[in-house]
């Protein structure tokens, strides 16, 4: 067995190609998960219990199912029923779909865990719902909420080579395709899992960072 | 969907997934203690490689470890593991580093004087471990344990992507023989929902248990 540093070398430009699609993937999927996280942590405070129960049921079966299977699902459902996107884009609605579930617990318990005297307090000044939830609630609820967001976002980042079973080009399908193309399995293997450690390694310190500079 | 599909793919998928769970949730719970425990150790160097594993096998994804044991590791040493037990491998070795972290956090948690009442008694450092810190811990690692779990579960469907006939890999060739997705799929994703179901009821079950060894009641 030898290292072939000029397989590594000729992987570069696929290499780039991916890290480019991984990250589109991983910005969107965020974006997606955000936004539609707050949909759900909205629908699990809602006054109706219509609307409370399905809503959990809804999040529950999709954060205990596989990330690989709903990937499967939308990419070969969402046709028959007449839908057809790219898999770029249902690989990256699947991933934000899936850490949306994610999200929503982490602005549910950042608002639960703002004391009920500052909600109170909020009344007690009867400030109007805006300003209490602008002024009081979020600011406070934000200190949890960033930290963990980013957590997810790093665990997003490395479910994103799920992505190459329905053939989205990202890091991981380009270094199968190199594989096919060269018979070099080793290198191009090597240097994407390394990259994900080198891009996931620095995040999360970062993050740890975030908390700490947030606790206070 | 005819009921030989059932029975040469999907119910031997189903067994397929739940072994792996078993094996690879047993790997990860021997590297989650014995890692976790050693970034708790006395001696530095201990300390640095156990951090260095955790942070070497939380960085990088679980799937591309999968490809790696099995594409890059069999020519590095010569000899090829069978896919059931590479992705075994990977996924207990994987998650065992997210175990690991969370028997630092609980061990780390229990109170210190209780540490220092067992060197009063004159306890060796494994008895400190085995009677006193133990179990106090372990009730506190069952539900982020039970999390895992099931976030276990769900890689377990990576391995279909290793060609091992798992429920994942079953839906898929019955997507391919009856050209149909919406019924087959539906179906996978609720046996998944179902196991984890079965695993958050259990783990609740056990936390209770242990607790009530402590003398605590569960909620």
């Amino acid at each position: 067995m030898n290292w072939d540093w000029s397989a590594v070398v000729d992987f570069l430009p696929r290499l780039w190609d991916g890290l480019l699609v991984t990250l589109q993937v991983l910005v969107l999927g965020s974006l997606i998960s955000f936004t539609l996280g707050l949909v759900w942590a909205a629908g699990f405070r809602a006054p109706s219990r219509l609307v409370r129960w399905p809503v959990q049921a809804v999040t529950e079966f999709i954060r205990t199912t596989p990330l690989l299977v709903q990937l499967f699902f939308l990419f070969f459902v969402l046709p028959e029923w007449g839908v057809q996107f790219s898999a770029f884009t249902t690989g990256t609605i699947a991933i934000g779909l899936h850490y949306s579930t994610y999200t929503a617990q982490v602005y549910r318990a950042g608002i639960d865990a703002v004391p009920a005297g500052q909600w109170e307090a909020a009344t007690a000044l009867s400030l109007p719902a805006h300003r209490t939830w602008f002024a009081v609630i979020l600011p406070q609820a934000l200190r949890r909420i960033v930290p963990a967001l980013g957590n997810y976002v790093i665990a997003m980042l490395k479910d994103t080579p799920l992505l190459a079973a329905i053939s989205v080009l990202e890091l991981l399908q380009q270094s199968r395709l190199e594989s096919a193309a060269t018979f070099q399995y080793t290198e191009p293997l090597t240097v994407v899992g390394v990259a994900f450690i080198l891009i996931a390694y620095p995040a999360s310190l970062l993050v740890r960072t975030l908390e700490r500079r947030l606790a206070r | 969907m005819t009921a030989g599909l059932w029975e040469t793919w999907v119910l031997p998928g189903i067994w397929i997934t739940v072994q792996l769970l078993v094996y690879s949730a047993a790997l990860a719970a021997v590297v989650a203690f014995g890692v976790g425990l050693a970034r708790t150790h006395r001696s530095r160097l201990v300390r640095f490689l156990a951090t260095a594993y955790t942070e070497v096998f939380r960085g990088t994804s679980a799937l591309i470890l999968m490809f790696w044991l099995f594409f890059v590791v069999p020519p590095l040493l010569g000899w090829q593991l069978v896919p059931m037990w590479a992705a075994v491998l990977a996924l207990g070795l994987s998650y065992g580093a997210y175990g690991a972290e969370i028997v630092r956090g609980a061990v780390g948690a229990v109170a210190p004087a209780q540490r220092e009442a067992g060197v009063a008694l004159s306890f060796t450092p494994w008895q400190r471990t085995r009677l006193i810190v133990l179990p106090q811990a372990v009730p506190e690692m069952i539900p982020p344990f039970c999390n895992l779990l099931v976030e276990l579960l769900k890689g377990t469907a990576l391995v279909s992507l290793l060609g091992v006939g798992d429920v994942s890999f079953a839906a898929y060739l019955v997507r391919l023989a009856t050209q149909e997705s919406a019924q087959i799929y539906t179906i996978i994703l609720v046996v998944y929902f179902l196991i984890s179901l079965v695993i958050t009821r259990s783990m609740k079950a056990l936390e209770r248990r242990t607790k009530a060894n402590l003398g605590v009641v569960a909620k």
